[in-house]
């Protein structure tokens, strides 16, 4: 559900009353209600935190300076999508694509990092079943992972869609995804300060 | 009931897309993006579940016409009375609601479909997929060997709802079910929400949209909002049904009372999902027939979003007897008789729109008025439960019963039928029965009355809710009595509307004429039923009131410029259709996972696969 295919009648889609891009607005609207998804995930988290009535806590997991990476890394993949979207408001649709890849990069780093942060705190023994930290902390973060993951994926689908000459207008498509992205970031700034960065203070 | 001859070649003839092929008449209700036709699928569906509901209740009135009968046990009375809830809550209100909005959204605000027509077939397709996973285990259970049918109430509370307790497969159903019909809900929702801010016809201001197009809207933000809780906390019980993990179960560090709040921070807006679009319907009914403007719209439309807002900043009053403390029971006391203000609010504006003006008694009145009265009661017996001692005493009695009866039977299904009453002509093009149609008000208001008003009495008198019998000797058996009679009067009442409503749809024989009733609002000066497109010239909107004041003066009301329009229609397609399956089947996997793991896992990834496809075959479709 992108724009219409180009080439064909002007889409109603980007007819709006309030100046605002309908395809813009839904995303908008969407966001807000994903801000009750991670809203309920994050108070459950925030609400068990400290309850686990055995190990591992969070302290014997929790590598700071392997997440720190991770989340730079995911932070600066936000700064690609800027450009990415920059670009393909100009029309510069070679340099999109490379500030696009990028930032799929970022996103598959990141990825790849939750992949091995997972599966080094189940060798050390935290999984979903072993307490509530296990529990509350792999559902928010790989539900946090599986929008990263749809991200990169709608990134691609971008990528072609541009390419293939498939969207009508590309800035703005770019942009609707790039609302997702920086979205998806600014959740993890908070999940990384609530469930990280908490842990370390006296 | 819509004109099956839609795309009639005419002056202004809609761009039917590439070249549409000649279809069954089936097919073009399977593969139809239009607005009018989803709305009448989401009410004929509404109407099944609704009646598919009313038996469940009826054999539940008849288990407890008198004490100690064993006509149902206490297993399927628990199966009766959570299908029961569920059943009418999301496939009977909600549903017939929607196809308010849909049938008259896009009319009301001068458009020619919402903004996302193939994501709108898309939500009809997901409910009905839904609504079947819901009530598939009525089909299941002779054929195996655990209890299948949903019974963990409709408020399903932990730990009751957990695998040490509830067994078998029930409970996974309904996880699975309420997935599904919340994803239909919020697509449905950001689709209503962006086609109301960005489909307004020329010159229709925010504050000049119909009432029921505003209250609609409010409805739209409570669902995008409130679902997303309680599909979190379905997510989290599925993790501890399916993969042993302790989010409700103390044993393991979790805690009970998490579900209900994320359960109420739901279920309290979820009520004004429920009664907000009938309050919308009741506005515009009140003044077509009193013949005055509504009474402060304004006040009414800013009393709307307010009950909006505070429904969000209620929800533990449903938890006052789970011990959260003084402080917690007395803020959320507060909140809850503030609602009380722009309820009454609205109350008082509708009792004002009538005041002095020249009423007429259409049976859609009759059920509009009977929504004041109604509605009126049951929230009056909110109030008394906002306070936590008299909640305490309260709390799980029949008395609780009575009072969501009167709001949500009394309340919103008085006036959605006031709404079928009053759109039925512009849907169909003849009217229903008014002659009838007094009687059958007249059976419901009774039958109604003679159900719900002694269970007030019962609950006060102790009777518990949800239990399967009682014993003689404690003074409930003649009220119980009398709400079985009434409650069989009701389906008397029920029969007979659904008897009118299948002799009249067949006659479309467009005696009703654009605007039947002299009222007030842009769907009215369609044809009745409307062109496939609506509109050919979209009107230019100079009041709250357009087709009232075009009529009556003073002021233009609206105007048709005569542009030429490029009027697009979008061909059928049937990849709403295809993504719903592709994702019910997502959903469906993991209901099986919780026996057969392994196929669960590899259903899910088939229906991976069909989500991928079916999104890129509906991105790349042509004509859209």
């Amino acid at each position: 559900m992108s724009t219409a295919t180009a080439g064909h009648h002007e889409p109603a889609a980007e007819y709006a009353v309030t100046g605002v891009p309908s395809y813009k607005l839904a995303m908008w609207t969407f966001l807000g209600s994903d801000c009750f998804f991670f809203g309920a995930l994050i108070g459950t988290y925030m609400t068990y935190r400290g309850k686990s009535l055995n190990g591992p806590y969070p302290l014997d997991v929790f590598a700071p300076s392997v997440t720190s990476i991770s989340t730079f890394d995911l932070l600066l993949s936000s700064l690609f999508m800027v450009l990415a979207v920059h670009y393909a408001k100009e029309k510069d649709i070679p340099k999109m694509t490379l500030w696009t890849l990028l930032t799929m990069l970022g996103g598959l780093i990141f990825l790849g990092f939750q992949a091995y942060e997972f599966s080094s705190f189940v060798e050390e023994g935290l999984t979903l079943k072993s307490n509530i930290f296990g529990a509350t902390f792999f559902v928010l973060t790989g539900f946090h992972g599986a929008h990263v993951a749809i991200g990169v994926f709608l990134l691609g689908a971008l990528l072609w869609s541009v390419r293939g000459g498939h969207v009508a207008d590309a800035g703005i498509t770019t942009e609707v995804i790039g609302l997702y992205w920086h979205f998806v970031d600014i959740v993890w700034i908070l999940i990384f300060t609530l469930v990280y960065l908490l842990e370390f203070t006296k | 009931m819509a004109n099956p001859a839609h795309a009639a070649p005419g002056e202004h003839a809609p761009h039917a897309g590439h070249g549409a092929p000649s279809q069954s008449w089936l097919m073009s209700w399977v593969m139809t993006s239009d607005h009018k036709r989803i709305g009448i699928l989401y009410g004929l569906s509404a109407l099944f579940f609704f009646v598919l509901g009313g038996i469940e209740a009826l054999v539940i009135r008849t288990q407890l016409a008198a004490p100690g009968q064993h006509i149902v046990d206490a297993a399927t009375y628990n199966a009766l009375f959570t299908m029961h809830g569920t059943t009418m809550i999301f496939l009977g209100v909600m549903p017939m609601s929607a196809s308010f909005f849909n049938y008259l959204i896009p009319l009301q605000i001068g458009a020619r479909d919402v903004i996302f027509p193939r994501l709108n077939a898309f939500s009809f397709w997901l409910f009905l997929i839904g609504a079947i996973v819901l009530n598939v285990p009525f089909i299941l259970t002779p054929f195996v060997d655990m209890r299948v049918i949903p019974d963990g109430g409709w408020f399903g509370y932990a730990t009751l709802t957990e695998k040490a307790y509830t067994p078998g497969a029930s409970i996974d159903f309904w996880i699975c079910g309420l997935q599904i019909l919340g994803v239909a809900s919020m697509a449905a929702g950001f689709n209503f929400i962006v086609t109301i801010f960005n489909l307004r016809a020329p010159g229709m201001t925010l504050l000049r949209m119909p009432v029921f197009t505003w209250m609609t809207m409010v409805v739209q933000f409570l669902v995008v909002l409130s679902f997303p809780c309680i599909t979190i906390a379905l997510v989290l019980l599925m993790f501890d049904r399916l993969f042993g993990t302790h989010f409700y179960l103390p044993e393991g560090g979790g805690d009970p009372l998490l579900w209900q709040h994320l359960f109420w921070l739901f279920g309290h807006p979820e009520v004004y999902i429920l009664i907000l679009p009938a309050m919308g319907i009741v506005s515009e009914v009140l003044p077509t027939f009193a013949r005055k403007p509504l009474f402060g719209a304004p006040f009414v439309i800013f009393s709307g979003i307010t009950i909006g807002l505070l429904g969000f900043g209620v929800w533990s009053h449903h938890m006052f007897t789970t011990g959260l403390g003084a402080a917690a029971d007395a803020s959320f006391s507060v909140t809850t008789m503030l609602i009380a203000i722009p309820t009454g609010v609205k109350i008082f504006n509708w009792l004002a729109t009538i005041w002095g003006g020249q009423i007429r008694l259409t049976t859609a009145n009759l059920f509009a008025l009977g929504f004041v009265c109604m509605f009126t009661m049951g929230g009056l017996s909110g109030v008394m439960h906002a306070s936590p001692p008299v909640d305490l005493q309260q709390q799980d009695s029949y008395f609780v019963v009575a009072h969501f009866h009167y709001v949500l039977f009394g309340g919103a299904v008085f006036g959605l039928l006031s709404g079928i009453y009053y759109w039925f002509p512009k849907m169909n093009g003849g009217f229903l029965s008014e002659s009838l149609g007094r009687w059958i008000f007249g059976i419901l208001f009774v039958g109604f009355n003679t159900t719900f008003f002694p269970m007030h009495i019962v609950g006060a008198a102790g009777m518990p809710r949800r239990i399967f019998t009682y014993d003689a000797g404690l003074g409930w058996e003649i009220p119980n009595l009398i709400e079985t009679v009434g409650a069989f009067t009701i389906a008397v009442g029920v029969l007979l509307f659904i008897i009118d409503l299948l002799r009249s749809i067949g006659r479309t024989d467009g005696k009703a004429g654009p605007n039947p009733w002299d009222a007030s609002s842009l769907e009215w000066i369609t044809e009745s039923p409307p062109k496939v497109h609506n509109f050919d010239i979209t009107p230019t909107v100079y009041s709250d009131r357009p087709v009232w004041e075009k009529n009556h003066g003073p002021g233009p009301g609206y105007a048709l410029a005569a542009v030429d329009e490029h009027i697009h229609i979008p061909p059928p397609s049937l990849r709403p259709l295809m993504l719903a399956m592709g994702v019910g089947m997502f959903f469906i996997s993991w209901l099986t996972a919780g026996q057969f793991f392994m196929f669960g896992a590899g259903m899910s990834i088939v229906a991976l696969g069909a989500i991928l496809y079916s999104s890129f075959s509906w991105f790349l479709e042509p004509g859209h």
